[in-house]
């Protein structure tokens, strides 16, 4: 329980110093605004349309392949541990696991899915 | 009890202070290899070699206007720095970084949280610090910051499926989360793991190379396209703390690729001089910093479908590929 406690602490020790840099650099800093300098940065131009651009949707698919994958690495780093204990049948089956997952990224591979055109 | 909690505080405070000097000194570190690398001086005005640069950094950004544009989204926008520096910060709580001494007749682990699933709370914390890239693109207002941050999430969750599973390997020979179990079997040059998974440290130092954006795997960032990608927008300790966020992150994948692969903080005469463990961690650290910097004034950087079809046509089936191979060898 101490582990997690000290890693806790941690966590509100980093809180603090992003705390106390912010504090600090706001005593000191100058603030000097007008209206152009709020502007986006678009290269010295005025912004042109909406900031929230469309993207290609590809981004979607790749982060649903990722979150399959994902999933397997998280079963398989229980399984790596306990592997000892476990031996070919385990391993046997596992190998099945990650067959399917692979034949599902081959499949994606061949729809044309991770190609960039 | 309250024993216990003064040892882990002064513990906190060393930690934070070796990691931050670290960062700063990166930053040095960076600028003079580089400079050599291109026949050129690099920093050497403040003070003696141009030590004191990243103090002067450090003040200069203190010193700046932070210039918050419009329409930005003010919540996200002022959290996302903190939350992409945090996670950074918090890997190394479980990085053990020396073995254990007595000290005034206590025996103290040289790790703030010796947790036995420290290997998965180390990859859970890598992948935190994306958030803070993607609320940072998507709060700023900005196309570019937009379309930065979001090449950013897709190439880290890309190479971050490689990036776990090219550690799967050491865990069935090791059979266990725990880092300082880890080191404790690595005793001996022969056995680092770097040894026997020559491919997963290989798969290692590629995937976090583009866990972290760094170049050659910079495209978040592409100054070219991108002005500055994702921290476009932000200005002052804002900016820094992406900075800063950005080494650490860079500290925190060499220090836990130095206990996956090269034994930690193991060492020659570790044994008579327990300081020297310390020195040797540091020396393992240095080296995978170097050959950071090194990657970055070689190598061009990637085009995106170049990055993306290396992440998911060839070092994706090579980490399963050494996943299944490892897991025969280990049984038979």
């Amino acid at each position: 329980m101490t582990e997690y406690l000290a890693v806790l602490i941690f966590i509100f020790a980093g809180v603090g110093i992003v705390l106390v840099t912010f504090l600090i650099s706001r005593l000191l800093r100058p603030d000097h605004d007008y209206p152009e300098k709020s502007l986006n940065y678009e290269c010295a131009e005025e912004p042109v349309g909406t900031s929230w651009v469309r993207f290609n949707n590809r981004f979607y698919i790749f982060a649903l392949i990722f979150v399959v994958f994902d999933v397997e690495a998280v079963f398989l780093f229980p399984w790596a541990v306990a592997f000892g204990q476990l031996g070919l049948y385990a391993l046997v089956e596992m190998v099945l696991f990650i067959a399917i997952l692979m034949f599902g990224l081959f499949y994606a591979w061949k729809k044309g899915v991770l190609k960039w055109a | 009890m309250l024993e216990m909690v003064i040892i882990t505080l002064l513990k906190i405070i060393a930690v934070l202070a070796v990691v931050l000097t670290g960062c700063a000194y990166s930053t040095y570190l960076e600028r003079k290899v580089v400079a050599a690398m291109q026949h050129r001086i690099g920093p050497s005005y403040a003070g003696p070699y141009g030590l004191l640069q990243p103090l002067a950094d450090a003040v200069k950004l203190m010193f700046k206007e932070d210039i918050i544009p419009d329409n930005v989204e003010r919540w996200t926008y002022a959290m996302a720095p903190a939350i992409s520096f945090i996670p950074a910060l918090l890997t190394f709580a479980v990085v053990p970084f020396g073995m254990d001494m007595t000290i005034f007749g206590r025996e103290i682990k040289m790790v703030l949280s010796d947790m036995n699933v420290g290997v998965l709370f180390v990859f859970a914390i890598t992948s935190m610090g994306i958030y803070g890239i993607v609320l940072a693109g998507w709060s700023s207002g900005s196309k570019y910051s937009l379309l930065g941050s979001i090449r950013s999430s897709a190439q880290m969750i890309s190479y971050e499926i490689s990036y776990g599973l090219s550690i799967v390997g050491v865990l069935f020979i090791a059979n266990t989360l725990s880092l300082s179990e880890l080191i404790a079997q690595q005793e001996t040059i022969l056995d680092w793991f770097i040894f026997s998974q020559p491919v997963g440290f290989l798969l290692y130092v590629t995937c976090a190379v583009a866990e972290t954006n760094r170049a050659p795997f910079d495209l978040p960032e592409a100054e070219s396209e991108l002005v500055a990608g994702y921290h476009t927008e932000y200005s002052s300790m804002r900016f820094s703390m992406f900075f800063i966020g950005e080494y650490a992150n860079m500290l925190a994948v060499s220090a836990v690729g130095t206990v996956f692969f090269l034994g930690g903080w193991q060492g020659p005469f570790t044994e008579q001089v327990p300081i020297l463990s310390f020195v040797w961690f540091f020396v393992k650290v240095f080296m995978f910093m170097f050959v950071y910097i090194w990657l970055r004034a070689t190598f061009p950087r990637f085009r995106y479908d170049q990055l993306m079809n290396f992440g998911w046509k060839i070092l994706l089936p090579l980490a399963v590929v050494n996943t299944v191979v490892t897991g025969f060898f280990v049984v038979l």
